[in-house]
């Protein structure tokens, strides 16, 4: 449990020396709800001794108090010490603060009420205080959020079903291509890689093979793995992110126009053609 | 099954009309058929109400949409946003699977009978030819949406925190992807297949160090052959498969751990 902060110790001892109560460590504990079962017998028996007087001396001090601070409504007080009365006994509060024996007699009968209210006529108990600290903050503020159903589910249907239109009408046209046996023996003029390697192909034509092959695409990789680890600026604007931004943009350009060279101005003998002299050498 | 709004309630016909069409619609609604197929407990339900709790069990209660959080962000719907490229590249992903797994059942990867199996694919099989196409042109379209997909991932910053892992899961997975396209290629086992593969092989020749072993390793022989198709053809359709597929789950799981779509520009 946590403890209870410096300030509303203070201000409960004050609350208390203007009571008239016993301020101290023992009235500390008896808020504390470390020790409800003592103070709940000590509620019992301290009334059934001298109920009345207890009684009537904790409403008037009670209401003088309030009424002084002005904060309780002069209705509520007045129902509170009617409710105050009808638990003490059948016999009204003015009656008992009047006549001290018969007053005796009734609140002994009705010897279980009187714990109702504590030494200082409270009708509730300080459980525990909590620090605002310890309490779990909500750190997320609301967002502007709509239902999957229908909103993206029906986005992502008509996704689905333009991009099966465009795979079966293009395949009902466009034939994969099918050339003849596999022959060892056969090199083919120009042969070339799948389309998304010809970029490497093409870097083949300007370094060694270690380099175009392993050490580029390698770097290229790995830079696009330890891109968000390198890249600390928090901001996702474009424009916060301009040089971020043209560094990726160079890195596609630098990749694209590779695979294109590779894949449309590259003839026999993997040498530089204008696709419009000398036809395309590309397969899909 | 009503075709309540099929009038144009035009004067005193079109309110027969309607009137009419509202009576076939209840007596068609009502029948004993209708009501057999769509009652609570059936294959389809009944009365659904357009309301946030249905809404809400749509997703809750499907399987296949459960991949989807109940709610998202307004500005992730919209399509110029994400393009749908990622999405689109996972429905590429299953429709492979499927063209796929037919493809399999006319083809024997080894070096007699690959190619001829293809060729047998194209002209004796019902719609043999179509589904090659459609698998071949999907692969091809996927390496783009999938590459493209990281472009705009990039360009919107979103591999930022807390999305850095994620995005190291996105290219691996874009590795992935080249590297089922690419021991696919190899399978039809024609002049295209045998010659773009010997070229990508041999760059991977050219590690240091381990560089021959790799490449043995890769072709399963000291050249391309038969053994290279068997392997290929393996890893294509079962070993890539199935790690792509553990990829994705972290992936798309990944996605909603990490707030869902990153915000707005």
């Amino acid at each position: 449990m946590p403890e209870i902060p410096e300030h509303l110790l203070k201000r409960s001892a004050e609350r208390r020396k203007q009571l008239g109560l016993p301020t101290g460590e023992e009235g500390g504990e008896a808020t504390e709800a470390a020790a409800p079962e003592a103070g709940a017998e000590a509620e019992a028996a301290a009334p059934a001794e001298t109920p009345a007087a207890a009684a009537s001396t904790s409403d008037a001090g009670g209401d003088a108090v309030t009424e002084d601070k002005g904060g309780v409504p002069a209705h509520l007080l007045e129902r509170s010490r009617r409710r105050k009365a009808a638990l003490t006994g059948d016999a009204g509060a003015p009656a008992a603060a009047a006549a001290g024996g018969t007053a005796t007699a009734t609140a002994v009968k009705a010897a279980p009420a009187p714990t109702m209210t504590g030494p200082g006529g409270h009708t509730q108990r300080l459980l525990t205080v909590v620090k605002s600290g310890s309490i779990q903050q909500t750190r997320a503020e609301a967002q502007d959020k709509v239902h999957t159903w229908p909103h993206l589910l029906v986005v992502e249907f008509a996704a689905i079903l333009a991009m099966t239109a465009i795979v079966l009408i293009f395949s009902a046209i466009v034939r994969a291509p099918l050339l003849g046996l596999a022959d060892v023996n056969q090199t083919p003029n120009p042969s070339k890689a799948p389309w998304y390697f010809l970029g490497l192909q093409e870097l083949l034509t300007m370094f060694h093979p270690m380099v175009a092959g392993v050490t580029i695409p390698g770097m290229g990789l790995f830079l696009l793995i330890v891109a968000p680890y390198v890249d600390k600026n928090p901001s996702n604007k474009p424009e916060d992110r301009k040089f971020v931004i043209s560094i990726f943009t160079i890195f596609l350009m630098f990749w694209s126009v590779l695979v294109i060279i590779g894949s449309f101005f590259r003839g026999p003998g993997f040498n530089f053609v204008f696709p419009w002299n000398d036809g395309i050498f590309f397969e899909l | 099954m009503a075709n309540g709004n099929g009038s144009n309630g035009n004067g005193g016909i079109g309110v027969k009309l309607r009137e009419r069409s509202k009576k076939l619609g209840d007596s068609v609604g009502n029948s004993q058929v209708m009501t057999s197929i769509f009652r609570p407990g059936s294959i389809f339900r009944k009365g659904y109400t357009d309301s946030p709790r249905n809404r809400s069990y749509v997703i809750m209660n499907n399987v296949l949409y459960h991949l989807h959080p109940v709610k998202v962000k307004r500005h992730a719907v919209k399509v110029s946003y994400t393009l749908c490229l990622g999405g689109l590249s996972f429905f590429l992903f299953i429709l492979l699977t499927v063209t796929g797994i037919f493809l399999m059942f006319f083809y024997r990867p080894t070096e007699a009978l690959a190619w001829s199996n293809v060729q047998q694919l194209e002209t004796a099989v019902w719609f043999g030819s179509l589904v090659r196409n459609m698998h071949r042109w999907a692969a091809h379209l996927m390496v783009l949406t999938v590459f493209l997909h990281m472009s705009r991932v990039f360009y919107h910053g979103a591999y930022k925190a807390p999305r850095e892992f994620n995005w190291v899961i996105g290219v691996i997975l874009l590795t992935l992807t080249l590297l089922l396209s690419f021991t696919g290629y190899l399978l039809p086992w024609d002049q295209l297949a045998l010659w773009a593969v010997t070229v990508g092989t041999n760059m991977m020749g050219y590690t240091p160090v381990f560089g021959g072993q790799i490449r043995y390793a890769l072709l399963g022989s000291k050249e391309i052959s038969g053994d290279t198709l068997l392997r290929w053809y393996t890893l294509h359709v079962l070993l890539l498969p199935f790690v792509i597929v553990i990829f994705m789950a972290v992936h798309f799981w990944r996605v909603r751990k990490d707030g869902g779509l990153s915000g707005p520009l």
